[in-house]
């Protein structure tokens, strides 16, 4: 992780990311937050818009603290300083089981996928409806398996975690995700450590996902054909702030110098090597 | 000199901040505890883990416990004391002391290094996040019946510990030693109090909660990864051990100082 403190470049944040009223914007309102972690400071003064029923994909380099934004959006973890608005809320001032509620609106889709290795496949994309709601185990098994199916993952059901490949258990992660018929996924790279091909079949569940239930998706990626496939808008984060933001072709054509090196892969450029 | 009482004041301190947060851990899965019916597949389950698998160690560990301790009774009491009372210290020493004590050690450095290295493993590798952003409290689904089916078992393993344990003192006892059934079992009844079976109940009632509690804690705070869950798993069970032993101390005299006093 990069120490702001420590930066030779003076960031600019990107701008119109904030709005004169959190309360009364329907989205993700980020305002303002800082995490620090020992002496690491990841995220400083950090703002970002997520507009309702939008994907977004946030890029930056490994360690820019792209997960910690995710996290600090569900409140897994706490910011030191900001505040987070979901639809109006206030996320930091909610109370432990308001925000249980407000969870229950989310899909998060783990880096490593993170099933619960004593379940089966089954039992893990059901868990949430076994817990939040009355359904018999027949329902809550069908469900479990029509969400197995819309990932491409018939037959699997009795399957461990552990007998599965990366992008099956990727796949089984998406299915637990999207069970709940959640208004917002959060993706965090979704495609990393997999084969080309299975991480375009991703893509392409993300984008059926997005088009199938209309969800508002947040993408964490440095994976940029991943992020020109999938997004309608692209920020990027370095430093602990939102740099820069724009669609697909303005990323494209942008001049932004730390946007270019990061999407043309250059060692040189504002954003250094190490 | 300086430096090392900052260090031994660090020390303090780090230690006194475990023993808060433990103390909060704890408060939360009381307060988890009326959530208890709705968790009885799982409980169930931490039930059969504690229990039934723990069973073998229980019967080898209380019949060498019994053996060894009518081993040394005869040894030290023949020249001075009756053989008749050979049954009555091995049942004082096994029902107050050694059988709970022993259980808690023994089985219970087993179910601490399994929560601490468990949820330790599920900690690193996200999955009490991912619990936490399903919006199902990992301290209601994972911990409270964990530490609701140690706290139940010890007791019933620490009764079953002590009868194997009493039965491997009377088979040595009759078999090597020259001491008659009668007399083995003449000495069993005599000065036999509920009291200290009740004492002793507690007791691992209370351990049960402090193994638990220590595996439970360090698993869920784990940091790092395969290391992570190694020192997690080893300071649980060092802290599980020491804890014990400190809490028997104490429960002691309140047990048999204050409450038991004849």
């Amino acid at each position: 992780m990069n120490d702001v403190r420590n930066t030779k470049y003076e960031i600019p944040a990107a701008p119109d990311q904030r709005v004169a009223d959190p309360s009364s914007y329907r989205g993700i309102v980020i305002e303002g937050v800082s995490k620090r972690f020992g002496s690491k400071q990841v995220l400083e003064d950090c703002d970002l818009l997520i507009s309702k029923g939008e994907t977004l994909v946030i890029i930056g380099r490994s360690g820019e603290g792209k997960s910690v934004l995710l996290k600090n959006i569900v409140r897994l973890l706490e910011p030191d300083a900001g505040k987070i608005w979901i639809e109006g809320d206030s996320v930091t001032g909610l109370r432990r089981n308001d925000l249980m509620e407000l969870r229950k609106k989310f899909g998060f889709l783990f880096q490593g996928a993170a099933l619960f290795d004593s379940m089966t496949i089954c039992e893990n994309v059901g868990l949430m409806l076994q817990e939040h709601t009355n359904w018999s185990e027949e329902q809550v098994r069908a469900r479990a398996c029509e969400c197995l199916a819309m990932v491409g993952l018939e037959g699997a059901e009795t399957k461990l975690p552990s007998e599965l490949s990366g992008g099956m258990k990727k796949r089984a992660g998406l299915a637990r995700a999207i069970v709940m018929e959640p208004e917002y996924i959060l993706y965090d790279e979704p495609t990393t450590g997999l084969d080309p091909i299975t991480g375009d079949a991703i893509n392409d569940l993300i984008i059926k996902l997005q088009k199938t239930l209309g969800v508002t998706s947040i993408v964490v990626t440095h994976d940029m054909p991943s992020a020109f496939k999938i997004a309608d808008r692209i920020a990027m984060l370095s430093r602990g702030r939102i740099v820069y933001t724009g669609t697909v072709d303005e990323v494209r054509t942008t001049g932004h110098p730390m946007v270019r090196q990061f999407i043309e892969g250059n060692a040189e450029g504002p954003l250094g090597a190490f | 000199m300086i430096q090392m009482i900052r260090q031994v004041g660090r020390f303090a301190l780090a230690n006194l901040a475990v023993a808060g947060r433990g103390s909060l851990l704890l408060w939360a899965i009381i307060a988890q505890l009326p959530h208890a019916w709705s968790q009885r597949r799982e409980i169930s389950e931490q039930m059969h883990i504690v229990a039934i698998g723990s069973l073998p160690l229980v019967v080898t560990t209380s019949i060498f416990v019994g053996a060894v301790t009518a081993v040394q009774g005869v040894y030290q009491m023949e020249a001075y004391v009756p053989m008749k009372f050979l049954g009555t210290m091995i049942s004082k020493s096994v029902f107050i002391e050694l059988g709970p004590v022993l259980i808690a050690l023994v089985v219970g450095s087993r179910l601490c290094a399994n929560y601490a290295a468990e949820l330790g493993t599920m900690k690193v590798t996200e999955q009490l996040d991912a619990m936490s952003i399903m919006a199902i409290d990992p301290v209601r689904y994972l911990a409270m019946p964990r530490f609701v089916a140690t706290v139940l078992m010890f007791p019933v393993l620490t009764v079953f510990g002590d009868a194997i344990a009493i039965v491997g003192g009377y088979a040595v006892s009759v078999a090597t030693l020259d001491v008659t059934s009668s007399t083995f079992i003449e000495g069993l009844r005599m000065f036999y109090f509920h009291s200290d079976v009740l004492g002793g109940l507690v007791k691992s009632f209370i351990f049960g909660g402090i193994v638990a509690l220590s595996g439970i804690y360090f698993g869920m705070n784990t940091q790092g990864g395969a290391e992570g869950v190694g020192t997690s798993t080893m300071t649980a069970v060092v802290s599980s051990c020491l804890s014990v032993l400190v809490a028997d101390y104490v429960l002691a005299i309140i047990l048999f100082q204050i409450l038991f006093q004849k």
